[in-house]
């Protein structure tokens, strides 16, 4: 609370200097600003409508859930995790379970491997889906926002069914899933797969083929390469700048070596291509699923644990690939039943630290779109 | 055969037997004001009602469907919260000039009314400027922004105010050299007889490829003007939060919110005069019968027809497209609308001179 304190009142000071000084103008976008989906604050200097600095302040839905997860044990603290980065959920919990698998050495079933691999395939795309509709909102188009969450809904009744939830799922516990799939989910999932393949031409008609929005996308927010990989971003932005990054590729975890995909590669590294990154994901996450929906193996849907989980003494790292990039969890145990000190490295917090250097010299508008590119998730951010 | 100026005579005649000339005057001037007032209020109503059902359609939803008949009394329930709400003005702006900002918004969207031909010899005000009229009234929206934004003491007001004063005189050029279009090819600035020009055909279809270019950037021009998306760059919500009326709550905020709706009638009014013949029905050549079957076609229900077909392409636009970005909002009009305008006025005023036009 100090710092923050702190923090704010430093802003406040550089800023009201700079403004006498330069005669810039300097807003806040922030906390509460419909383009910054959640509490994200942003003081902007201006000059015009040109921006001269973009500061990112941070904390304001800081929960410490790192803080949180010491006093929890092993079987709990995954739950909580769910909170971090919601829309991808699954993709969390996923990565905690490995984690604490590591340290356990246990053998996770095929079966729970398969499965896992298919729920976080589908965060994958729901999550991209409420991106993609977010992203036009951001842009001033609200009909592709609705026309995204038809699809997404799909997926939730499909997350509902089988997790008994809709946004923070905690399906994944360490040893495999909490339990088996739904009857209906095969099907279920092939129907939407169907269902996704005739509406994804409307996407393209309705947002990607538009000129004003190829004009508001092409050749803004340019982030090298070299950039993206100095400043440690992940996911689709990084792959947007022709960065290969995929943690599933190159680190596969659960059923990714069983499965043929592609990792999404654009060079243009502009808003353009971190967009068509995350389209195309959206299909390589389809074809994924296509391979294992019918194949998954018969068998148990959990390993045996005990009831109370102890790590040995050690430090454990593991990394998955969510929807906005890599996430790293690691766990200092000291051998109890909780762990000593854990830390997530998230995506969005690297991902966002880009903005101030991509936004240098745009127009507010492209500030939007940029941060619509960035595909920021508050809570992720903040933790 | 039945006309509204056979009511309008009959009015007059009644009140001149009672009063004498000058109160006669007055009393229906107020019956005007009233009918302005009136006309102003069901019109806003109306266009926000259709506007959140063309949306809802074209967003996969139901939109309004619980007030009144499939949720037809919603706007209505809307503008009664919106009158009982407190009309907040901010510490540290400038209270004459934030008070008085919307109420100019409405006074220019009234005034605009004046001169449309709303059916055959339903007319406030046949001047002989009529276009012009209305050319130059539009313009002084920009003014009930500007002093919106400014006032207001808010630096999203301001970029919003900003935004808009630097579109609006943009845009006023191309739709003042389309309308002009149509003024070469009828030879008159006055609205009656713009209408009565198109007896045999509407200018859209007489006017060959020059009415059609005009029409075109017309529509776009006043899309821009009346600060619709995709040119809404002066309120644009996901850049700007609200743009210039951030900080307008209560009947502040609902009078600049009907008086752009109110805005967009009229420029779809107009649009629909010059180019749909107002309203003029259907007619073709000199096909006696055709013209005659559509006579029987009362002419309000043309004009409204074409008018609110209009609206509805101008609602199409809003849903579908993405926000310009301002610069590109420049260029558009700098770069290529007004050197086509200006190219389409010279093309149309060879065309009238050589009497190509049917």
């Amino acid at each position: 609370m100090y710092r923050e304190t702190e923090i704010l009142t430093r802003a406040n000071q550089s800023t009201a200097h700079e403004s006498e000084d330069s005669g810039d103008l300097v807003i806040n976008v922030g906390p509460q600003h419909p383009a910054t989906h959640g509490v994200l604050h942003l003081v902007i200097t201006l000059n015009g409508e040109t921006i001269k600095n973009v500061e990112p302040h941070l904390g304001y839905i800081h929960r410490s859930i790192e803080k949180m997860c010491e006093s929890l044990t092993y079987r709990q603290f995954i739950y909580v995790t769910s909170r971090m980065d919601y829309l991808s959920a699954h993709i969390n919990n996923q990565a905690c379970a490995l984690c604490v698998e590591k340290g356990l050495q246990v053998e996770v079933p095929q079966r729970a491997q398969v499965i896992r691999v298919l729920m976080a395939e589908l965060t994958r795309i729901a999550s991209h889906e409420l991106w993609w509709g977010a992203m036009a909102m951001d842009l001033g188009a609200f009909t592709p926002f609705f026309h995204a969450f038809r699809e997404r809904e799909t997926i939730n009744d499909i997350m509902e069914e089988t997790c008994g939830a809709r946004l923070t799922m905690n399906y994944m516990v360490p040893g495999g899933v909490m339990m088996d799939i739904h009857p209906h989910f095969q099907q279920r999932v092939k129907d939407f797969i169907q269902l996704y393949r005739k509406k994804i031409h409307e996407y393209d008609e309705l947002v990607t083929g538009n000129i004003i929005f190829q004009n508001r996308m092409k050749g803004v927010g340019i982030l090298s390469a070299e950039d993206a990989i100095s400043y440690g971003c992940s996911g689709p932005v990084a792959r947007g700048s022709g960065a290969s990054c995929d943690t599933r590729k190159y680190y596969p975890y659960d059923a990714y070596n069983k499965v043929q995909f592609d990792e999404v590669l654009e060079t243009g590294g502009d808003s353009f291509a971190r967009y068509l990154v995350r389209v195309r994901e959206m299909q390589q996450s389809i074809n994924i699923i296509e391979q294992l929906i019918d194949n998954i193996p018969e068998g148990d849907f959990q390993a045996k644990t005990k009831a109370v989980l102890k790590l040995p003494k050690g430090e454990f790292y593991q990394r998955a690939e969510t929807a906005r990039g890599e996430l790293g969890v690691y766990i200092i145990s000291e051998g109890g039943t909780t762990p000593y000190r854990i830390k997530f490295r998230s995506p969005g917090f690297s991902n966002l630290s880009v903005l101030g250097h991509i936004a240098r010299g745009c127009k507010i508008g492209d500030l939007i779109a940029m941060m619509g590119t960035l595909d920021l998730v508050i809570p992720d951010i903040d933790r | 055969m039945w006309s509204f100026s056979n009511i309008a005579n009959l009015v007059h005649e009644v009140l001149a037997e009672h009063f004498n000339p000058a109160i006669t005057l007055a009393i229906e001037m107020v019956i005007a004001g009233v009918s302005v007032i009136g006309l102003f209020a069901i019109l806003g109503l109306v266009l926000v009602i259709m506007e959140r059902k063309v949306s809802a359609w074209m967003q996969i939803r139901l939109g309004p469907n619980r007030v009144g008949p499939k949720g037809m009394l919603q706007s209505l329930a809307d503008t009664l919260k919106l009158i009982v709400k407190e009309g907040m003005t901010p510490n540290g702006a400038d209270k004459l000039l934030f008070n008085l900002a919307p109420f100019i918004a409405m006074i220019v969207a009234m005034l605009l009314m004046a001169p449309i031909a709303f059916a055959k010899d339903l007319q406030m005000w046949d001047l002989n400027i009529g276009i012009l009229y209305v050319s130059a009234l539009s313009s002084v929206t920009v003014i009930s922004i500007l002093m919106a934004g400014w006032s207001s003491n808010n630096k999203f007001s301001l970029l919003g105010a900003m935004r808009s004063g630097a579109q609006i005189v943009s845009y006023e050029l191309s739709a003042g050299l389309s309308a002009l279009a149509i003024v070469v090819l009828t030879g008159s600035l006055q609205i009656s007889e713009i209408i009565t020009s198109q007896a045999n055909g509407w200018w859209i279809f007489k006017g060959h490829i020059p009415a059609i270019i005009a029409f075109v950037t017309f529509i776009i021009a006043v899309t821009a003007e009346t600060n619709r998306a995709p040119f809404d760059l002066a309120e644009a919500e996901s850049e700007l939060t609200a743009g210039f009326h951030t900080e307008y709550s209560g009947m502040k905020f609902a009078l600049f919110f009907l008086a752009e709706y109110v805005n967009v009638f009229i420029m779809c009014s107009i649009a629909a005069t010059l180019f749909f013949g107002g309203w003029m029905p259907l007619h073709i050549g000199n096909w006696h019968k055709f013209n005659h079957v559509m006579d029987f076609i009362p002419s309000s229900i043309w004009f409204f027809g074409k008018t609110f077909f209009l609206i509805f392409v101008i609602m199409w636009f809003r849903w579908t497209f993405p926000r310009l970005r301002i610069d590109q909002l420049l260029d558009l009009e700098w770069k290529y609308l007004l050197p086509i305008t200006m190219f389409n006025l010279l093309l149309v005023t060879a065309v009238a001179i050589l009497g190509w036009h049917f």
